[in-house]
């Protein structure tokens, strides 16, 4: 595995090297360790992923099989605050998609990407379960409901003061 | 001896925890203390009421008021004019939406009186982070008279004879799948509990888990008695933080009452129960991919046989069932399988919990029993269409259901009865669509869903659904033709036959319904490239009712391609050609004058 060029910092390897032993470097455990790396890091980029799979003595084939497979785990790295548009059926029978066509006009980026300054970025979930709230935005932990499009300028400019 | 005479129970499930209702409870207490009431008057934060359209939702026990739509600054009034002067708040009540007057209590109110909650029993009712108020309930003595009283056959057959199927949605018996379970001898094998709720619309599951964690734990360990296991796992999504929580600290506290874990009741019994975390992937709600899953593997089906039951988590026994199912388990114990078997139809026993959404007046979570009409449901239970619009259609069974009309309304709901009108019960989605959806666009919204979560391991999955969803797309702008229809009907069919799992077998079923169900309005799109419900953009068509413009001109300064004429205080026109169907003079025009065709 020594050909595997990695350019993390020492601290983030040992950071690594200890979420991997607190799973008993079990690969079974995989999702559980990038649950936690993801906390950590906040995304996963290709390094992360290579140390994971060499303190787990898996391929990295396998670690980024499982990573691009599950929608929760993301490769790049989310804005300050990241929005969720909820785009579950109760949402989207309640005009989810004319906020989401809003917040990309108001954002300029499309879903999946962060803004050029880092402060948010835009992406879709399936159902909070808050469906009496519908349609729902989350803005980090923060839960907007029954926003309408002509809301989601004020919102916006919440977190832009 | 406690002194407490009344509880004000506030709801803390995420629908009424997202509307503040943390901070409505702080405010409470703040309240009671201020007054000195606080050793009479207790507030207790609870799982889901259910009626989460107008949370969030303060109860009042012993009188059972119910109070809607409560923000913090109300808790002042609540306690001085309710709890001191013992006047309820009028405002502050629910308002019947048909007689226009405030029901004083919740056993008045429509939204309760058709329901029977089983496995929603204590949801509402006790702070599902105390686990001496599910004691209160009877939580675990199903699991002590099963320990104590009954052999593991003799509670397989109680399952059995109570007739309880699997709702997650495929319907199994659950007793039978215990006993083959039990059958399989192994040294080590595992209860799995499936939380992985992936139906957009659906949220029972993570209800039950969060109002009341000790049910699913209890029922889980029962199970473990019956098939000769120690080891329970509950695969939870991650998008469900309170309902982890909350389960954490239940394990904990149920470990620290000795009814979770070793020797339970000194009868050598053990179970242990973990947690194991989804990471957003739909198909994981099919048990070879959940199994996979939580094996730390990408979540892809496999054939089966063989079936979990004979070579499931690590390649031992494994017995999954869905929350909601094991939610059931005890008070089937408790109360015999005669008592659950008598609710229900014929071939479906018991209750079914319903997530009601969209275009409805009470959204929230129901329980009622088998064989209740739809019709009871949206329109009694639910109060009927929100805004006083037409009902379409309802979408049972989430992305693998289908649409079912106004000809089914008075079909009782169960198990064959959906499958057999198209549709399937799911894990209990349903979404109430009006005049205004567009059901070419639904097909689309569910067949754009299936697309993403496919895993791809199929070709008939893969490939099929996304030619689907490219048909769909072209016939809502308007560029499908016959052959089409045709085609999307033929593809279904292929797709529904060859594909590997559970997912690929029923993606179809909403298209397949649409077509069945509402074939004049494929044929409206295809034809006479018209969208009835005017949800369809690119066939949408804003046009200027000539009686009733004055010619204000407003219109037409907002049209940002000029694509509107007309002489001041003479009626304006829109030319078709030029049109982006922006929809800038529809929302500008003060005189109604702009329709949508």
């Amino acid at each position: 595995m020594s050909s595997i060029h990695i350019k993390l910092k020492d601290k983030d390897c040992q950071t690594i090297k200890e979420i991997c032993e607190s799973f008993n470097n079990d690969p079974g455990e995989l999702i559980n360790i990038l649950h936690k790396a993801q906390e950590h890091f906040g995304y996963l980029p290709a390094e992360v992923q290579e140390t994971i799979a060499q303190n787990l003595n898996i391929s990295v084939a396998k670690v980024y099989g499982v990573v691009t497979f599950y929608s929760f785990f993301s490769m790049t790295p989310k804005g300050k605050h990241p929005i969720s548009v909820c785009t579950g059926t109760a949402c989207y029978v309640r005009g989810a998609e004319k906020v989401l066509e809003e917040l990309k006009k108001e954002l300029k980026i499309s879903v999946g990407e962060t803004t050029p300054d880092g402060k948010f970025s835009l992406s879709c979930l399936r159902c909070v379960g808050a469906c009496g709230l519908a349609p729902v935005v989350m803005i980090g932990d923060k839960t907007y409901g029954r926003v309408a499009p002509e809301d989601v300028k004020k919102i916006i400019e919440e977190y832009n003061s | 001896m406690s002194t407490v005479k009344m509880h004000l129970l506030v709801c803390g499930g995420t629908g009424c925890v997202s509307s503040y209702s943390p901070q409505v409870a702080e405010s409470l207490i703040k309240e009671l203390e201020a007054h000195g009431l606080q050793d009479e008057c207790k507030v207790v934060k609870t799982g889901c009421f259910g009626f989460c359209e107008q949370g969030p939702i303060v109860k009042v026990i012993p009188d059972n008021t119910f109070y809607t739509k409560v923000a913090p600054e109300d808790a002042k009034e609540i306690i001085e004019e309710h709890i001191i002067k013992g006047r309820k708040v009028d405002r502050l009540l629910y308002t019947d939406p048909k007689k226009q007057e405030h029901v004083p209590d919740s056993k008045h109110m429509e939204f309760y009186k058709k329901q029977i909650r089983i496995a929603l029993r204590n949801c509402g009712f006790i702070d599902p982070e105390n686990i001496e108020e599910a004691i209160a309930r009877d939580a675990y003595s199903a699991l002590g008279k099963c320990l104590t009283e009954l052999t593991p056959q003799e509670v397989i057959d109680i399952i059995k004879k109570s007739g309880l199927r699997g709702r997650g949605g495929g319907g199994f018996p659950t007793g039978i799948k215990w006993e083959i379970a039990a059958k399989n001898a192994s040294d080590q094998k595992y209860v799995v509990c499936n939380a992985d709720e992936g139906d957009p619309g659906a949220f029972m599951d993570r209800s039950v888990l969060e109002g009341d964690p000790h049910s699913v734990l209890e029922a889980m360990a029962i199970c473990g008695y019956c098939i000769g296991a120690n080891k329970g796992l509950i695969y939870i999504r991650a998008e469900y933080p309170l309902a982890i929580k909350r389960l954490k600290i239940a394990i904990k506290q149920a470990m620290e009452y000795g009814v979770l874990g070793d020797d339970i009741f000194g009868t050598g019994f053990s179970f242990h129960i973990e947690l194991r975390y989804g990471a957003g992937a739909f198909v994981c709600g099919e048990e070879t991919a959940l199994i996979h899953s939580m094996e730390g593997q990408r979540g892809e089906p496999t054939v089966k046989p063989p079936f979990p039951a004979e070579a499931g988590y690590l390649g031992k026994p494994t017995n999954v069932n869905n929350v909601e199912t094991f939610a059931n388990v005890p008070p089937i114990i408790l109360k015999g399988a005669e008592w659950f078997s008598s609710i229900g139809t014929e071939r479906s026993k018991g209750t079914k919990v319903f997530a009601l959404a969209g275009k409805i007046n009470n959204v929230g979570l129901i329980e009622v029993p088998m064989g209740i009409t739809l019709r009871e449901v949206i329109f009694e239970i639910g109060g009927g269409i929100k805004n006083g619009k037409k009902f379409k259609a309802v979408q049972t069974g989430g992305p693998s259901g289908g649409c079912l009309t106004e000809t089914h309304l008075d079909t009782p709901i169960d198990f064959d009865n959906l499958l057999a009108a198209g549709s399937m019960m799911g894990s209990g989605g349903m979404i109430v669509m009006d005049e205004d959806d567009c059901m070419v666009s639904i097909a689309k919204f569910f067949l754009e869903f299936t697309v993403e979560e496919s895993c791809g391991k199929c070709s008939p999955c893969r490939i099929g659904n996304k030619r689907l969803y490219e048909i769909l797309d072209k016939i809502t702008q308007g560029k499908g033709t016959m052959e089409d229809l045709e085609l999307l009907r033929n593809l279904s069919e292929v797709i529904k036959d060859t594909s590997l799992c559970g997912l690929g077998q029923s993606s179809p079923n909403p298209v397949l319904s649409t077509l069945t169900n509402f074939w004049d309005e494929y044929v409206e799109h295809v034809t006479e490239k018209k969208c009835r419900a005017g949800q369809c953009t690119a066939l949408k068509k804003y046009i200027i009712d000539e009686e009733a413009c004055v010619g204000c001109t407003a219109c037409a300064r907002a049209c940002p391609v000029n694509a509107i004429s007309g002489e001041r205080k003479m009626p304006h026109n829109i030319n078709q050609d030029i049109c982006i169907k922006c929809g800038a003079c529809y929302e500008k025009c003060k005189f109604n004058a702009i329709f949508i065709k």
